[in-house]
């Protein structure tokens, strides 16, 4: 038990730390740039696919019980709802946590335990600042950006759907699909989608950071940074639909 | 008995070593991990020009120590001095600006791996001299991978590099600043003796060439005998001996004549 609170100070310090020197020059604009590379090109394709695969199959599971009360046509919006405010941010940050979580967890554990951090450090550069802070800005605003993509791609997928059945055309599907949607949506999901980016990157982090000695710290730091981070997403996804229902 | 390694392994030319100048000053060093108390009481100079080499077996703290000379470490108790600088008395920007004088190869190499020979080398020297041309840096870096024999590996992956070479580029990467000390952590630590002495020449290169002190921790005899002005024995957090490598070994003490009967039978 005393770990576990020794555990959540560590992590207290290390995100205090993050806020401290975001804003301290110098800044790492290079390293910036290649991490939002890294996490947002490289993670396109797969938040592509299981974005169109979710819009598609949920359109077609919920066809059935919306057929049964004659309401096919509320399809497009219901996905849009759907999608927007549950699907797209929850299941980008679960697969960026999975692929891109892990990768921040071992890659910044082996460059603990080879003692490449320290040769950072010997070497005048703020480990922290090149590395972590890098990585963390990445995750929070690539998030965001790649859950309204999979809104958008996962729309397409539902579209598919209706056009075979109704033969919809494309304007009138996605005008249908925003009419329910409002500010607040789209605000949320912003919003909601950084916080759950700004998580991955600082479970990630901070799980790899401090990466004990060995190879085996390596794995474990990957595996824990996954683990907890989707766990943190879930509790957080539940707090923040519980808070923003007070202002609909 | 200090005598069974051969003469050709013996330091060629005498170092300059100037006597009045203290460069990294060790007062009573303590280190404790928990309940492990690694250093207990740690003194030693080292003076300009000069190559200290620190023995000591597996876990006997030698890295440790080497760490709490640049800063990476602190120590419990007891002071460091580097260029007459108190370590632990520097802000951020004075700490980083004496490293930049320090050079540390360690002992895994700890060369970059998201990154290619040329920008492992070029990441030093663009952070701490910013206002280089691109020529200039360039050049920088030809020099050193000249000075260390790699010019031909300059766009490899550390992944395709052999453990020599890692080393050398290690130490490469830590010249390009023109360090005034270097820090080796075992520089011949798992490469065969071929590797390891041409390590050893290329540190007793860089002392003349660069003019540098150096701090080498190994646990192997060849290197210290071959590398080392002077000899320290760590053993159980504090300095069993001190002096030339023959005057060390010159004694009945048993831990000492272990150590250098095991290292002996496991070297040939
Ligand atoms: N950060 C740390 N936290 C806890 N214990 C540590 C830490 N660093 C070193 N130790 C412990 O201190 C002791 C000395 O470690 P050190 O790495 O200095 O040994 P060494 O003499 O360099 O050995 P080797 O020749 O194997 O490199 C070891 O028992 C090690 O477990
Ligand atoms: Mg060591």
């Amino acid at each position: 038990m005393k770990v576990f609170f020794l555990r959540i100070y560590d992590i207290y310090q290390f995100s205090l730390r993050f806020w401290k020197e975001v804003f301290l020059p110098p800044y790492e604009y290079k390293e910036v740039f290649n991490q939002f590379y890294e996490v947002g090109i490289r993670s396109l394709s797969i938040i592509t696919l299981t974005g169109f695969i979710t819009g598609l199959v949920f359109t077609k599971q919920s066809r059935s019980s919306l057929a049964e009360f004659g309401a096919t046509s509320w399809l497009p919006s219901l996905m849009a709802i759907a999608l927007l405010r549950a699907l797209a941010p929850l299941v980008t940050a679960l697969i960026i946590a999975g692929k891109v979580g892990s990768n921040i967890g071992a890659e910044l554990g082996s460059m603990r335990v080879t003692e490449q951090i320290e040769a950072m450090e010997v070497s005048s550069t703020n480990p922290f600042k090149f590395l972590v802070v890098s990585r963390v800005l990445a995750t929070t605003f690539i998030v965001p950006l790649l859950a309204i993509y999979m809104g958008f791609v996962g729309l397409l997928g539902a579209f598919v759907n209706v056009y075979n059945n109704e033969q919809t055309s494309f304007t009138s599907f996605f005008q249908e699909a925003f009419m329910r949607i409002t500010f607040l949506d789209l605000f949320t999901l912003v919003l909601k989608s950084a916080i759950y980016g700004y998580t991955i990157g600082m479970t990630g982090c901070f799980n790899g950071y401090y990466a004990d000695q060995g190879t085996v710290g390596v794995g474990r730091a990957a595996n824990t940074a996954v683990v907890v981070s989707m766990f943190v997403i879930f509790i957080e996804e539940m707090l923040i639909v519980t808070l923003i229902n007070n202002y609909r | 008995m200090a005598n069974d390694t051969s003469e050709k392994y013996h330091k060629h030319s005498p170092a300059n070593i100037d006597r009045n100048n203290v460069v990294v000053s060790l007062r009573n060093i303590k280190k404790a991990f928990g309940s492990l108390e690694v250093l207990k009481g740690i003194d030693l100079d080292i003076f300009a020009g000069e190559n200290v080499v620190v023995l000591g077996r597996s876990g006997s703290g030698k890295s440790v120590l080497i760490k709490i000379i640049a800063g990476l470490l602190r120590p419990d108790e007891g002071t460091v001095q580097v260029l007459g600088k108190e370590i632990d008395q520097l802000d951020v920007h004075e700490l980083q600006e004496l490293r930049s004088k320090i050079g540390f190869s360690f002992q895994g190499s700890a060369l970059y791996d998201g990154m290619n020979v040329r920008s492992n080398l070029e990441f030093p020297l663009v952070r701490n001299k910013r206002n280089l041309s691109s020529q200039e840096v360039q050049k920088a870096i030809e020099k050193v991978l000249d000075d260390v024999g790699l010019s031909q590996t300059i766009n490899q992956m550390p992944a395709e590099l052999s453990g020599g070479q890692k080393k050398r580029i290690g130490i490469a990467r830590t010249l390009i600043l023109q360090p005034e000390i270097m820090l080796y952590d075992e520089p011949t630590a798992g490469l065969d003796p071929l590797t390891s002495e041409e390590i050893n020449d290329l540190i007793n290169e860089v002392q003349q060439q660069y003019k540098t002190s150096a701090v080498i921790i190994t646990h192997d005899l060849t290197c210290a005998k071959s590398t080392g002005d002077r000899v320290v024995m760590l053993s159980e957090g504090r300095f069993l001996r001190e002096g030339s490598f023959e005057k060390v070994f010159d004694t009945d003490d048993p831990v000492i004549k272990k150590f250098y009967n095991y290292n002996f039978i496991s070297d040939s």
